[in-house]
């Protein structure tokens, strides 16, 4: 018995330290109205036209986001494995320089390198930067997930397979590759959409009606609000984890997030 | 640029072993990463040794130097220290307990799925959490208040151990998943030798156990030191970032978003600091993680 206890006990500790501050926030978001407990604070968000506008914003922008991502990262993956495999770890290196250089710097960075450019003086522009950067913040994964996709299937005779059939790059890109690493694909798809979604960092900086400047500006004015928002925002990063393991490969959840 | 991306698309034939064709197929990543990493970062590291008139200087390194600054740089790296080492600590001892410490299964995989979760959940929401936790008006203060312990104002969620409490939120996750692996690669026959030479647990995990995971255990911690160090949000949310703009990735911020500072060789001196101990945390972290793989294969 004793020899479980140490176990036992670091599990619970864990798990306070973990839940007590969820539970804390679902308890205070039902507070809204004084003496019961109700969703006031849920429905007051989410029928804040501000709520809709800033998530839709952010939404376009995930969603743009990933087929730029999609589209630089399949190519690169399949080229790398079938004629430059010398150049993986170039590649690797590339995509995790994004845990190197933090959120901030980069964005400190580009609004310094492209100041008095088309890129920081339009409001299109500063949508292209916003863009590029959560590109680059999803490489990593995108990489990752694409690369172990690739590798599971054999990409030397599909490839040769397919042009002896006559077909070309485009073809065999879009015919054959495309839908063969569609599921590994997905789960990098899920994970960049959890960190676009609470992106505040970047989006901010840059001054883009994004979903994370909206929550931030939300705790000046609301009391409760915040809360359920939290709760809303756990609850879609918990639904995008989930997509990510039932789509296989659960294990490349690993180290992300806007801090 | 974008005729270089098509012909990639329409390259006719295998057989031909041109250089220049087989580089373009990952020209289109590299000329992404150039625009918006590559360039921007050099192009910052290149500005802080240059001046208004760009002769090159030292000065904006020198800078550095400002009380603030290095009172504020303290305070990260205080603030990522404390964090990298209570999380890590806590976050170490979840893992043992889910993998080797013998808890039913459905339990581990709760605790790592749950640990994707967490460690995702972080920036504005996370800070939200925590107000309605150990705010003034928080579940947690309010309880404490109710049997008579009142945190106000000797605790504040707005000081550099509230912001500690905060952080440890998502470094615990992140050491968790790192961690659990390595756990699971401790094998059995070990403890069984050890204990056939009449070795207790203690004496175990001092002589063996422990000195294995150790590459581990540093690595990970280190990573959570820059896990830490380059987080911005959290900060932001907490502490308005102005009132008390002690943290580094906000001062940072505030250079873009004002004049604050009215110092433009600052702000690209103050970056490359950062990426120096990021660079500094992510090289140590690699080598340990290597260290550890070599004394597990053997």
């Amino acid at each position: 018995m004793l020899k479980r206890f140490w176990p036992w006990f670091w599990f619970l500790v864990g798990a306070a330290y973990f839940l007590v501050p969820l539970y804390a926030t679902f308890d205070f978001s039902l507070r809204a109205r004084r003496g019961e407990l109700s969703f006031a604070a849920y429905t007051s968000v989410l029928n804040d036209v501000r709520f809709v506008e800033s998530f839709m914003f952010s939404l376009q922008t995930a969603l743009a986001t990933i087929v730029i991502s999609a589209l630089v990262i399949v190519p690169t993956a399949y080229w790398v494995q079938l004629r430059l495999p010398r150049l993986r770890p170039v590649i690797e290196f590339f995509t995790l320089l994004p845990f190197v250089v933090p959120a901030v710097v980069l964005v400190f960075s580009l609004a310094r390198t492209y100041s008095r450019t088309p890129l920081t003086d339009s409001r299109e522009g500063l949508w292209v930067l916003l863009v590029g950067s959560y590109v680059i913040l999803s490489f990593p994964y995108m990489y990752r997930a694409v690369d172990t996709g690739l590798r599971s299937i054999n990409i030397h005779d599909l490839t040769e397979a397919a042009q002896s059939l006559g077909a070309g790059w485009f073809t065999i890109l879009t015919r054959v590759i495309f839908p063969n690493v569609y599921v590994a694909l997905l789960s990098g798809a899920f994970i960049t959409f959890a960190i676009v979604m609470g992106e505040f960092t970047i989006a901010a900086l840059l001054a883009q009606p994004a979903f994370g400047p909206y929550m931030n500006r939300l705790a000046s004015s609301k009391v409760y609000e915040p809360s359920a928002l939290a709760i809303i925002s756990f609850a879609l990063t918990w639904a995008a984890i989930a997509a990510i393991q039932w789509f296989g490969q659960g294990t490349q959840a690993r180290v992300a997030g806007p801090r | 640029m974008a005729p270089l991306t098509q012909t990639k698309t329409n390259q006719p034939t295998v057989t031909r072993r041109s250089l220049s064709w087989t580089w373009v197929g990952v020209a289109p990543f590299f000329l992404f990463v150039a625009a918006f990493l590559i360039w921007p970062t050099l192009s910052i590291i290149g500005q802080s040794f240059l001046d208004q008139e760009r002769r090159l200087t030292l000065q904006n390194i020198l800078e550095l130097g400002r009380p603030f600054i290095v009172s504020s740089y303290v305070y990260s790296v205080q603030l990522s220290a404390v964090t990298a080492i209570g999380g890590g600590l806590l976050g170490g001892l979840l893992a043992y307990a889910i993998t080797i410490g013998g808890l039913p299964r459905p339990l581990r995989d709760a605790v790592l799925s749950f640990s994707g979760v967490a460690s995702n959940f972080a920036g504005v929401p996370l800070a939200f959490a925590f107000i309605a936790t150990l705010g003034q008006l928080g579940v947690v203060t309010q309880w404490l208040r109710s049997i008579g312990i009142s945190l106000y104002p000797a605790f504040s969620l707005y000081s550099f151990w509230g912001l500690c409490i905060v952080y440890i939120y998502f470094q615990i996750p992140l050491m968790v998943l790192i961690m659990a692996p390595a756990f699971e690669g401790m094998r059995r026959e070990w403890r069984e030798a050890a204990e056939s030479l009449g070795a207790n647990g203690w004496q175990y995990w001092r002589y063996v156990g422990l000195p294995i995971l150790l590459p581990s255990i540093l690595g990970t911690t280190v990573l959570l030191f820059g896990n830490a160090f380059g987080a911005h949000a959290t900060a932001f949310q907490l502490t308005g970032g102005g009132s008390q703009g002690n943290v580094v990735t906000i001062l940072i911020g505030a250079q873009i978003s004002s004049d604050a500072l009215a110092n433009p060789g600052l702000g690209n001196a103050l970056a490359l600091g950062m990426i120096v101990i990021m660079g500094v945390s992510i090289g140590l972290y690699t080598w340990l993680q290597r260290l550890s793989a070599r004394w597990l294969q053997s």
